[in-house]
């Protein structure tokens, strides 16, 4: 018995890892293969992966559902454009490390308000700061210029080694920046995979799953609590940066509720029970809204409709429901429990 | 010795007087029984003194220190753990991983890192050696919430256990456990703690065992402490009798 549970681990691991190998082929060779357009969709969709897997260190490793993740993606990507308007600054690393900062504070001091509750409480608490965000985005119309919003050209990447100008500077863009983006992906996906992997990714699902016995055994619940936050604001801050070159003008629509909806339903698409469900969520969701929008006015409803199909029907996901017809089909799980 | 004191501890819910005005000394090395009917105010009186409630009067002293103000937290770290009346356990993780995160809580490692939990062959081994302690080392891999129910009680006491208490609190370690099973949980929690030389506080329903693990007996009414003595003291008390049995006879 023993021997086989090590060969179906064995086997378990080396399907990851070939999976981990062709996708990662896959991703070097996607600009080769596909238009511009398919590798810039692919980069919109890494960039909500990064934001969705912050996302899930708090939702699916903690137990906390924040309404107003939107916060923490708008000041990454409104640091980075207010940094190019008011300081002249075009440097994509500038544009992260002051967006990771900013984020980082911004979370911070949310935590430190937000994570006292839980549940609703949790959820509302956090959508309403977030709104204060986004009232001082649409009301400072001298600064943010308002609905208006600011336009970013492109930024240089590689500490100004790689430049954007003249004929052909959006394919040569989209193709670079596809790659920079794939590199912070990988990144980012490898740290949080060790955070959730860590005693601390441990002892934050045990918080998730019994608060009281958790502060018994002599954790800081509301510690690890703003440290997940901490974490989860701060990527999504990332994110936020990564994005603004993708689409080079914001807006508060960034800040706005909705977009905080839309973090909690890519994730909630792929699966938050897994920590590859909300990669696979965000890329999903990148083209379904896209080929929705492009297809129908009505785009919203459909996501809607979408949504509720998924809740009554798929309730753990793209990647869990994958995970089920695998154990039905008795192969190897090749999804990273949480 | 008195490792635990408390004086004039005072709880009241609205009307009802649920701790008033309790005196009670706990030695060190002692195996005592808190017994009384539902309502008597023992899980209150626990309550108070893990300070997962907060008294409304009174003090409590560990090792002749005034805790009264401590944080749950401050209290564990002195020793002073408790296990809960419905098993609390984290349902998700193995029974392993249940012990290996009291583990890591108690070695300060729980916001740690750099390393893979998995992989802390130190906190695992320590984890595996209480699982056997506890007879539960061929459960070390079952998903905690898919336990039955008498292994469950077994795992909660042995979390507690894992944090290496002084002074340790079981809430009904026994209740909902066939007759059978109670004598199988109570002989390895006897054996356990007394190897350990936990000093060790019981809420128990069951006669039988209180009168067979008990050093100790403290009795409790309506919020107060109606007796406090040996087995054979409590055995022939007739109030207790009166108020436990609603009969004069002793037990």
């Amino acid at each position: 018995m023993k021997g086989d549970a090590i060969t179906s681990r064995g086997g378990a691991i080396s399907l990851r890892l070939a999976v981990a190998a062709i996708l990662g082929c896959a991703l070097l060779a996607i600009p080769q293969l596909v238009s511009p357009y398919q590798t810039l969709l692919l980069t919109y969709g890494l960039v909500m992966a990064i934001a969705a897997l912050g996302f899930n260190l708090l939702l699916g490793y903690t137990g906390l559902l924040s309404f107003g993740h939107s916060a923490f993606f708008g000041t990454g990507a409104y640091t980075a454009a207010l940094m190019a308007k008011y300081l002249g600054i075009h440097s994509m690393e500038t544009f992260i490390l002051a967006g990771l900062a900013t984020a980082f504070l911004m979370s911070a001091l949310f935590g430190v308000v937000c994570v006292r509750h839980t549940r609703i409480f949790f959820a509302i608490l956090v959508m309403a700061l977030s709104q204060v965000l986004w009232t001082l985005a649409y009301k400072f119309y001298g600064i943010t210029n308002g609905t208006d919003g600011l336009n970013v050209p492109f930024p240089t990447l590689l500490g100004g080694s790689l430049t954007f100008r003249g004929a052909g500077a959006y394919q040569r863009f989209i193709v670079a920046y596809y790659y920079y983006v794939a590199v912070l992906f990988l990144l980012s996906a490898a740290v949080m995979w060790m955070i959730t992997q860590s005693p601390f990714g441990k002892t934050l699902q045990s918080i998730r799953d019994n608060q009281t016995r958790a502060e018994f055994i002599g954790i800081r619940v509301r510690l690890c609590r703003w440290m997940a936050f901490l974490f989860s604001g701060t990527f999504t801050g990332l994110a936020g940066v990564l994005w603004l070159p993708l689409n080079r003008h914001v807006t508060p629509d960034v800040l706005y509720w909705p977009f905080s909806g839309e973090i909690v339903f890519l994730t909630v698409l792929g699966g938050f029970q897994s920590f590859s469900g909300p990669i696979v969520g965000a890329l999903a969701f990148s083209y379904l809204k896209t080929y929705a929008v492009a297809w129908t006015e009505y785009w919203q409803f459909l996501l809607g409709a979408v949504l509720i199909f998924l809740v009554m029907a798929l309730p753990t996901g793209i990647v869990g429901t994958l995970e089920l017809l695998a154990a039905r089909l008795k192969w190897p799980s090749f999804k990273p429990r949480i | 010795m008195a490792l635990l004191q408390t004086k004039n501890l005072t709880k009241h819910f609205g009307e009802s007087r649920a701790v008033d005005g309790v005196d009670i000394v706990i030695d060190e090395g002692e195996f005592v029984s808190l017994i009384g009917s539902n309502g008597a105010g023992k899980t209150t009186l626990v309550n108070l003194i893990s300070a997962y409630l907060e008294p409304d009067a009174g003090e409590i002293f560990f090792r002749h220190q005034n805790i009264s103000q401590w944080s749950p937290i401050a209290r564990i770290k002195v020793g002073i753990v408790r296990s809960f009346q419905l098993a609390s356990l984290f349902d998700t993780f193995t029974v392993l991983d249940n012990v290996a995160q009291a583990v890591f809580s108690r070695e300060g490692k729980s916001i740690r890192l750099g390393t893979a939990a998995d992989r802390n062959a130190g906190v695992r081994g320590e984890a595996r050696q209480v699982l056997e302690e506890f007879g539960l080392q061929t459960r070390a891999d079952s998903i905690a919430g898919k336990l039955p129910h008498g292994e469950r009680k077994l795992l909660d006491v042995a979390v507690a256990y894992a944090l290496r208490p002084k002074l340790l609190f079981l809430d009904e370690p026994t209740s909902g456990v066939s007759t059978r099973d109670k004598n199988t949980i109570m002989d390895t929690i006897a054996a356990v703690v007394r190897a350990g030389k936990i000093t060790t506080v019981a809420i128990e329903h069951d006669m039988d065992v209180v009168f067979k693990y008990s050093d100790r007996i403290i009795a409790m009414h309506q919020g107060r402490i109606l007796a406090d003595g040996s087995p054979d003291a409590i055995r022939g008390n007739e109030e207790v009798a009166l108020n436990l049995l609603g009969t004069s006879a002793t037990i």
